[in-house]
């Protein structure tokens, strides 16, 4: 087993969790303990701004989990994220009760306006948390275990395989967009009030939703950490580098790339379900086949293959955008574009993967390692 | 809306009337007159019915200043027309020199004016055009109205024209239905009449009589509705296949470029779709300038612009592939992300450029208008959308079989490296190809711009259905491209009246993602060792 397998020898998978606990327990301090006046206050929007961000790191981490160590570029992942905000949504829809605009006590606003008499099957349960929980976890890991287990098996690999993500993410937010569907259509689900019992607008909610995603994408960093790390984990990378040379060696590879593909959009939904209290919205557009391919290029900044590069490149594209988009709304676009292009050209490896090379090598030019390296671009 | 049309008419027969002066008017016309002198509605409709059935161009001058509220009538009850608020004048056409004392207008109320709008109607059947008498025709058969029977009778002995001779034969027949004094045969065979030309309205007129008709009628009717319903649905497939053929050809346009570059360079270019709205902002812009300077040749700026699209999106197309993607030929799926980048820039210099909003591009006269087809209205838009996806895939396929750039084409695509050392300068080769494949789009867009909003967005949303087409197909392959492109148009046209069209698009997504599971190279896959690489 590689060394690389125990924490304390991977100083960027450490530095990486430090962080995050660093950010865990500090924003919210700072947010809640501190006066508005003081000048280390963080604003609650800066806060759920944040909040936001780590849960696009946690997509990144899980699109770096499939297209990084497994060689699968999904171009659906949006979908898998925006399934896990319904999922969410729909909770929150339910625990609005009879605040609505209507008042009506079973059915969300938009079917009394829709005319409908009852919740649709489909909504059946998500008045409870954990019956919604389970549904953010188990609905995009399911819709990833068939859409896989048909892919993978008649070997549609490569570009052929994003390209039918892609479709497929489209043919949904095609679908989500209807009325009929019952799930807002248009407007997808907002106005919610409550989570758990607690006021979802209140400055203390927020902190405990920037916490929570916090904590879920430590816990996702270090799950996805042991998959890439494991036996099975080396497999994976075999199948990124020579799928069929893998095959012929005896590996089920059409096995290995579908669980890496189901436990990878169960994190996408989870990003989405602590996406959507923090951001109050869901809709059909967070299906656009853009959004998937953005978060494709979070992961290729930061450097695919090293899910933390994944996280960081997700932070700083959107933090970017966040900052362009205010100053000069025109110059985003061709930012993100120029953004592509340079990065593929230039920057294979991504921010993370060209600096740990360069690192390497000067390490290595001072003391000659020993023949083996580790496994992958993680050290 | 028949009003509308029928009044001008009218009006000209009044003043052609006028201007000869046939001022006899017999008793009956005068009594009708002295009804419609008079402030009760019951009295005024009878004058208004009574005048439609005499028909003279006098009758016709006191309808229309009826309808349009110009009827006035003095105490001794003779009818004065208010042409404006100096001029009077008496129906028979003669200037009141002032203005009767006591003068009164002529009222109207909705029974009134339905009244009046179907006098109006019948009134037109013997107007001098064709066209004006064909519209009043039908507007004689929605009205139904018994006592134009007369009218249309006589009308139909003096009609020559055979077009309009057919409609007024229909509103004959119509009437002769509709009212139940006409004998239980003459009923039956005013059916037949309408049976042999049934549409819509046919059919609603068929289901209202229905209800009334003694039994040897009803049964008739049945017959007839039966006909006329299985007709009607071989009519609307027939209609959806056209559709389809033309959606399908749009997705042809679309996707041939695309078949080049990606089908048969294997190059995921993303900016597809960007270099249809190139081709379409090219023939935007060909048109304000011909517009503004040469407005005689407005209805060649179409073909000015074909050439000029394919130069600027194939311009473009050299340039993307010389600066960026030549670098990464053997990596397909960063190709994607890189020419996905340029599209988004594409999209915003195109927006900085030219606004975000939707811009007009105009049609020319020989594409706007409709074709009648066996009783289809087919727009010669969509047939002109046909004829040119299909004159672009024969000339693509013409210069990939017959010319020399073809063949080297060819030569590069199944082994580089032989073609290499024979003498072809393959990263030439990848240029022009690749050039080609955009240039072909920006000629799509040329034709797209005639059916989409010219706006920065058009070319999103064609990419994916144009990589579904692609795929779909088989790559490599020119003929998988058009089977693919016209079955997913005919499948999608065909779904929308089963499913709705937001649903049938899904369901064709679903259908083409399950048809690559089963197979993974397209409706006409290669064989080979090219397969494999």
């Amino acid at each position: 087993m590689s060394r690389a397998l125990y924490l304390r020898h991977d100083r960027l998978g450490l530095g990486f969790l430090l962080v995050l606990c660093a950010l865990g327990v500090l924003v919210p301090v700072l947010n809640l303990a501190l006066p508005v006046s003081s000048a280390w206050h963080v604003p609650t929007y800066a806060m759920s701004l944040m909040g936001k961000y780590v849960c696009y790191a946690l997509l990144a981490v899980a699109l770096d989990l499939v297209w990084g160590f497994c060689g699968i570029l999904s171009l659906g992942h949006g979908a898998f994220f925006a399934i896990g905000g319904y999922a969410m949504g729909m909770y929150l829809m339910r625990q609005i009760g009879t605040r609505g605009v209507y008042g009506n006590p079973q059915l969300p606003d938009f079917m009394v306006f829709l005319n409908w008499k009852e919740l649709p099957l489909t909504w059946f349960g998500f008045s409870s948390f954990g019956y919604a929980m389970l549904m953010v976890i188990l609905v995009p890991g399911l819709l990833a275990f068939v859409f896989g287990w048909f892919a993978f098996r008649s070997r549609v690999t490569g570009v052929y395989l994003s390209i039918i993500t892609q479709a497929m993410t489209y043919a949904m937010m095609l679908a989500f967009f209807r009325n009929d569907m019952g799930f807002g259509g248009n407007n997808g689900l907002t106005d919610f009030k409550d989570i758990l019992g607690f006021n979802i607008q209140s400055q203390g909610t927020r902190a405990c939703l920037f916490i929570a995603s916090i904590i879920a994408l430590a816990g996702c960093y270090l799950l996805a950490r042991f998959m890439v790390h494991s036996a099975y984990g080396k497999v994976l990378i075999a199948i990124r580098d020579a799928e069929s040379r893998s095959r012929f060696l005896g590996y089920r590879v059409e096995h290995f790339k579908l669980l890496a593909f189901t436990v990878s959009a169960s994190m996408a939904g989870l990003a989405g379900a602590l996406y959507v209290p923090q951001i109050g919205i869901i809709n059909p557009s967070e299906f656009a086949p853009g959004n998937s391919i953005e978060a494709v290029i979070w992961v290729a900044v930061g450097g695919r293959g090293t899910l933390v590069g994944a996280a960081l490149g997700a932070v700083l594209v959107n933090f970017s955008k966040t900052w362009l988009t205010g100053a000069m709304p025109e110059v985003w676009l061709f930012a993100l574009g120029a953004l592509f292009i340079v990065v593929t050209l230039f920057l294979p490896k991504g921010l993370v993967g060209t600096a740990s090379h360069y690192l390497k090598q000067r390490r290595d030019r001072h003391n000659v390692l020993p023949a083996g390296h580790p496994i992958g671009e993680a050290r | 809306m028949t009003s509308r049309i029928l009044l001008p008419i009218v009006a000209m027969l009044a003043l052609l009337a006028s201007a000869i002066g046939m001022g006899a008017s017999a008793a009956p016309t005068d009594e009708a007159f002295a009804k419609l002198a008079s402030d009760q509605f019951a009295q005024i409709e009878q004058g208004i019915v009574e005048l439609s059935a005499i028909g003279t161009p006098e009758a016709a001058t006191v309808l229309e200043a009826l309808s349009e509220t110009k009827l006035f009538y003095a105490p001794d009850k003779s009818l004065v027309i208010k042409k404006s608020e100096s001029q009077l004048v008496s129906p028979s056409g003669m200037v009141l020199s002032a203005a009767p004392a006591g003068l009164k207008q002529v009222r109207i109320n909705n029974r009134v004016r339905r009244a009046l709008e179907s006098a109006l109607g019948s009134l037109t059947l013997i107007s001098p055009d064709p066209a004006k008498r064909k519209a009043a025709a039908e507007a004689v058969f929605k009205a139904r109205d018994p006592l134009a029977l007369p009218l249309i009778t006589q009308a139909l002995s003096r009609e020559s024209d055979a077009g309009v001779k057919e409609a007024m034969v229909r509103a004959r027949a119509a009437i002769v239905l509709a009212s139940s004094d006409a004998a239980d045969l003459e009923r039956i065979n005013a059916i037949d009449v309408l049976a042999e030309k049934g549409d819509q309205d046919v059919l609603a007129l068929f289901s209202t009589v229905k209800t009334t008709a003694p039994a040897s009628v009803k049964q008739a009717i049945d017959t007839a509705i039966n006909t006329i319903e299985r007709r009607l649905a071989l009519l609307s497939s027939v209609q959806n296949a056209l559709y389809g053929l033309s959606l399908g050809s749009v997705l042809l346009l679309a996707a041939i470029g695309l078949a080049i570059t990606f089908g048969v360079m294997g190059i995921i270019n993303m900016a597809h779709g960007e270099m249809v709205m190139i081709g379409a902002y090219t023939t935007f812009m060909v048109q304000e300038v011909v517009r503004a300077r040469y407005p005689a040749l407005f209805d060649w700026s179409l073909l000015i612009a074909l050439p000029l699209a394919f130069l600027t999106a194939g311009a473009v197309g050299l340039v993307l592939e010389r600066s960026i993607i030549r670098f990464l030929y053997g990596r397909p799926l960063e190709t994607l992300l890189a020419t996905w980048g340029v599209s988004l820039m594409l999209q915003q210099a195109v927006r900085s450029i030219f606004g975000p909003t939707n811009r007009e591009v105009g049609a020319p006269a020989f594409m706007s208008g409709s074709v009648d087809l066996f009783g289809l209205t087919i727009t010669s838009g969509r047939l002109w959308i046909i004829v040119f996806s299909l004159v672009v895939f024969v000339v693509l396929s013409l210069v990939l079989r017959a010319t020399s750039f073809g063949l080297k084409m060819r030569a590069v695509t199944q082994n580089r490296r032989m073609a290499a050392s024979m003498g072809i300068r393959t990263p030439w080769i990848d240029s022009l190809t690749f050039a080609l494949g955009s240039g072909i789009a920006g000629i799509a867009g040329v034709a797209l711009s005639q059916i989409d909003n010219v706006s920065p967005n058009l070319g999103q949303g064609y990419i994916i259905d144009s990589f579904m087409v692609v795929v779909f197909g088989g790559v490599g392959n020119l003929w998988g491209t058009l089977v693919a492109a016209l079955t997913l148009g005919v499948a999608n046209k065909f779904l929308e009246p089963l499913a709705g069209a937001v649903l049938g698009k899904i369901v064709v997504l679903v259908f083409i993602i399950l048809f690559i599971q089963k197979r993974p190279r397209g409706l006409f896959a290669l064989k080979g060792r090219a397969v494999e690489a």
